[in-house]
C-alpha cells in the first residue's frame, strides 16, 4: 500500500493533535475549569484520522459523545474546539454546545451527539442527500459498541440498504459502553449484523493507523461508486473513563497502562514510517513540537476568550420566527 | 429520622421496597455497571450519578439488571412485565432520551389500561434525571415532565426535597399505573431529615411549604426550593407568600391551587420547564378558568425562555429561573392595582 508522504504527515499530524488535545483536557478538567462533560477519545485517534484521511470536506460525518477526535480528523479547528469546550462566545457553536455538541457543516461535520445512536439515522440522510444531489460524496457514522445495539442504529443498517445509499458505518468498539463490557451487552457479533442486512464487513485493528486506512478505503470506495452501504468493525481501546471522573473501576488493574504500553497508534505509526523511511523522525519530531503549541495557544486563548452574553441566550432558536 | 440526600432517600426507598416485594425489580443503564468489564469489579458505578449503588449486592442479578444501551427495548420490556406481573423500576437514566423510546411510554403503558377495558394494570416506574445547572447542554438538561403530564394514563412526580422523594417514590412504586418519577440532577446532594422506616406521600396532594396572605407561588420540583427562598426574602419586606409545591403534575392537586389563589388573589408560578405548553400554562388556564373572580393582579410565570438549554455557565445561569427572578415576579403582583372600572 502506498500512501503518499503528504497524507502520512497530515494524518500523524491529526492523531498528534488529538492526543495533545485531549491528554491537554484531561489536565484542564481536572482543575475544575471546565464545564459539563467531557469524554476523551485517547487511545482510539487512529480510527477516527484513518476513516477521514479518505474525505474531503464534501463528505459528510456524524460522531458521538466522544466526538474531539472525529472533530480533528474532520478538520475541525482547535482553537475553536477549545473554546467551545470552555463555553466560550469564540467557540465553534459560540459556546451554546460544549463538548458533546460540537459541529461544523460547513467541514462536513454534522455533530458530535448526547444520544447513543443519534449519528446513524442522519448520517442517512446525508447519505441521501450526497445522493440525490449527486455530488459524489459519501456520509461516515461513527458509533460505538454500545450504539451499535440501539434501534436506531440497526433501521439505520437496513434503510442504508434498501435505499443503496452511499453510507459507511464505523462501529468504534473500545469493548465498553460506559461501564458495561460490550461482552455483555452486544448479542452475536458485529459481522453477522451486516450479513443480515446484505452489507459488506470490513474489520480493522484501531490501534494501526495503516490498518484503518486501507480498510476505510476499500469500505469507503465500496459506498462511493454506488454500490451501498459498509460496515467497517474498528478494534480500539480507550484510554480513559467513559467521562473525566470515571473511576473505571470495571477494568482491570494494569489494562489501561498495558494498552499506553504496547498498543498506542502514535508509537506503532512513528515506528513504521521510520522504519520504512517514509518519514524521517525529525519531520515527526516538528509536528510534535508545532502541536503542543498549537494546543497550549488554543488552552490560553479559550481561558481569555469573552463569555456569550444575554443575548446569545435568545439568538439562533430558529432562522425566522 | 437521619440526615439524607436525595440521593440517599431514593436509594433507600429502592431498597426497602425491595426488600417488601421480590416482584420489585430495577433495570437500567449501569444501574450496577461493571458487567461484562475486566475487573470483575461489580456494581462499579450504582447508577451514573451513584444513586443505585449497593443494590445490586443485596439484590443480585436476577432483581438489578443492567441493560444494554437499548432504551426503547428495555423500557418496553419494563412496560410489558409490569403488564404481567412484576414491579419495573427502570431508570432511564437522562430524561432526554426519552426520545429513543416515547412510543412505549407514549403509546404502550400509558395506555394499556383504558385501551384495555380497565383489563390491564401497568405498575411500571420510570426514573430519569431532569433539570439544567449542571452544563450537561441541551440533549442532557431538559425538563421534560409537561410532555409526560400531557399523556393520559400517566402520573407524574418532581419531588422537591429528598423527604418528599422518599415518600413520592414509596408511594410510585406501590402504584398500580405507570409512574414517571423526575429527580433534579442539581439536587441529589441536598439533604434534611427523612424517616428510616417507609412512608408513603399520596399523589395529587399538594404540600404548603409556606403559608401567607399577599400572593400564592406554585412551584414544582428545584423551584420549591427557589421559592421559599424568595418567600422569606419578601416576607423582611412585608409581602407574605403561600408556596405550593404539586408534588405531582399528574394528578394535579388542583383544590389547594384554587383555595390559595381565592385567599391570596395573586399568583405566580414557577416552572423550569419550557415556557410554551408547560406547568405554568396549564395552572394559569386554571386558574384564570375557575377563579377568575378572585383574582387581584394578572398571573405571572417565571419559566426559562423559549430555547434549548444552553451550554456555557453564563447562559445557563440566564435560562434557569431563579430566587431573584421570583422575587421580582411576586413583587409586581403584589404592586399591581387593578384599574378602576369604567
Amino acid at each position: 500500500m502506498q500512501i503518499a508522504r503528504d497524507i502520512l504527515l497530515r494524518s500523524y499530524r491529526s492523531m498528534r493533535t488529538i492526543r495533545e488535545f485531549e491528554e491537554r483536557l484531561h489536565v484542564e478538567f481536572a482543575t475544575g475549569e471546565i464545564p459539563g462533560f467531557v469524554h476523551l477519545y485517547c487511545g482510539e485517534e487512529a480510527s477516527g484520522v484513518g476513516v477521514c484521511a479518505h474525505l474531503t470536506d464534501t463528505d459528510t460525518i456524524a460522531s458521538t459523545h466522544r466526538g474531539h477526535g472525529h472533530c480533528i480528523a474532520k478538520g475541525v479547528g482547535v482553537d475553536g474546539m477549545m473554546a467551545e469546550i470552555y463555553g466560550r462566545q469564540t467557540g465553534v457553536c459560540r459556546g451554546k454546545g460544549g463538548s458533546m455538541h460540537i459541529a461544523d457543516l460547513s467541514l462536513g461535520m454534522l455533530g458530535a451527539n448526547g444520544i447513543v445512536g443519534g449519528g446513524p439515522p442522519l448520517i442517512c440522510g446525508a447519505a441521501l442527500s450526497h445522493k440525490t444531489l449527486k455530488d459524489g460524496a459519501v456520509a461516515i457514522a461513527f458509533y460505538g459498541d454500545g450504539a451499535s445495539n440501539e434501534g436506531s442504529t440497526l433501521e439505520s443498517l437496513n434503510l442504508a440498504t434498501v435505499w443503496n445509499l452511499p453510507a459507511v458505518f464505523v462501529v468504534e468498539d473500545n469493548g465498553y459502553g460506559e461501564a458495561t463490557g460490550s461482552s455483555y451487552a452486544c448479542a452475536g457479533n458485529q459481522k453477522d449484523r451486516a450479513a443480515g442486512f446484505g452489507m459488506p464487513y470490513f474489520e480493522c485493528d484501531g490501534n494501526d493507523f495503516f490498518s484503518v486506512y486501507q480498510t476505510a478505503g476499500e469500505a469507503i470506495s465500496h459506498a462511493r461508486n454506488g454500490n451501498g452501504p459498509a460496515m467497517v468493525h474498528v478494534h480500539l481501546a480507550r484510554w480513559y473513563g467513559h467521562f473525566e471522573g470515571d473511576a473505571m473501576t470495571y477494568r482491570a488493574e494494569g489494562e489501561v497502562a498495558e494498552l499506553r504500553a504496547d498498543h498506542d497508534c502514535l508509537v506503532n505509526f512513528r515506528r513504521r514510517v521510520t522504519e520504512a523511511g517514509l518519514l524521517e523522525a525529525a519531520a515527526l519530531d516538528d509536528v510534535d513540537m508545532a502541536v503542543k503549541d498549537a494546543v497550549e495557544a488554543a488552552v490560553v486563548a479559550a481561558k481569555a476568550a469573552p463569555l456569550p452574553v444575554e443575548d446569545d441566550l435568545l439568538k439562533d432558536v430558529y432562522v425566522s420566527y | 429520622m437521619s440526615r439524607k440526600s436525595f440521593r440517599q432517600s431514593i436509594n433507600e426507598a429502592l431498597r426497602q421496597e425491595m426488600r417488601r416485594d421480590p416482584r420489585v425489580i430495577l433495570m437500567g443503564e449501569d444501574v450496577a455497571g461493571g458487567r461484562g468489564g475486566t475487573s470483575g469489579v461489580k456494581d462499579a458505578w450504582g447508577g451514573v450519578l451513584g444513586v443505585t449503588k449497593g443494590l445490586l449486592t443485596e439484590f443480585g442479578e436476577d432483581r438489578v439488571l443492567d441493560t444494554p444501551i437499548t432504551e426503547a427495548s428495555y423500557i418496553g420490556a419494563a412496560a410489558g412485565a409490569a403488564a404481567t406481573g412484576l414491579r419495573p423500576v427502570a431508570e432511564l437514566m437522562f430524561v432526554d432520551f426519552v426520545g429513543c423510546c416515547l412510543d412505549q411510554i407514549m403509546n404502550q403503558a400509558a395506555k394499556f389500561r383504558y385501551m384495555f377495558g380497565g383489563k390491564a394494570r401497568t405498575p411500571l416506574v420510570i426514573r430519569a434525571m431532569y433539570g439544567a445547572g449542571f452544563n450537561a447542554a441541551a440533549q442532557h438538561s431538559q425538563a421534560l415532565y409537561p410532555l409526560f403530564t400531557h399523556i393520559p394514563g400517566l402520573k407524574v412526580v418532581v419531588p422537591s426535597s429528598p423527604y418528599e422523594a422518599k415518600g413520592l417514590l414509596i408511594e410510585a412504586i406501590r402504584d398500580d399505573d405507570p409512574v414517571i418519577f423526575l429527580e433534579n440532577k442539581v439536587m441529589y446532594d441536598d439533604e434534611e431529615d427523612v424517616p428510616d422506616d417507609p412512608y408513603t406521600i399520596p399523589f395529587g396532594e399538594a404540600n404548603l411549604t409556606r403559608e401567607g396572605d399577599d400572593v400564592t407561588i406554585v412551584a414544582f420540583g428545584r423551584m420549591v426550593k427557589f421559592a421559599n427562598e424568595a418567600a422569606d426574602r419578601l416576607a423582611k419586606d412585608g409581602i407574605s407568600c403561600t408556596v405550593i409545591d404539586p408534588r405531582t403534575t399528574s394528578p394535579l392537586d388542583t383544590g389547594t391551587i384554587l383555595d390559595c389563589v381565592a385567599d391570596t388573589g395573586r399568583l405566580v408560578i414557577v416552572d423550569e420547564s419550557s415556557p410554551r405548553c408547560n406547568l405554568a400554562t396549564d395552572v394559569a388556564a386554571l386558574v384564570a378558568e375557575e377563579a377568575f373572580d378572585a383574582l387581584k393582579a394578572p398571573i405571572r410565570r417565571v419559566c426559562p425562555p423559549h430555547t434549548p438549554v444552553p451550554f456555557a455557565t453564563v447562559l445557563e445561569n440566564l435560562y434557569v429561573p431563579n430566587t431573584e427572578k421570583i422575587v421580582a415576579a411576586v413583587r409586581s403582583v403584589a404592586s399591581y392595582r387593578m384599574k378602576e372600572e369604567a
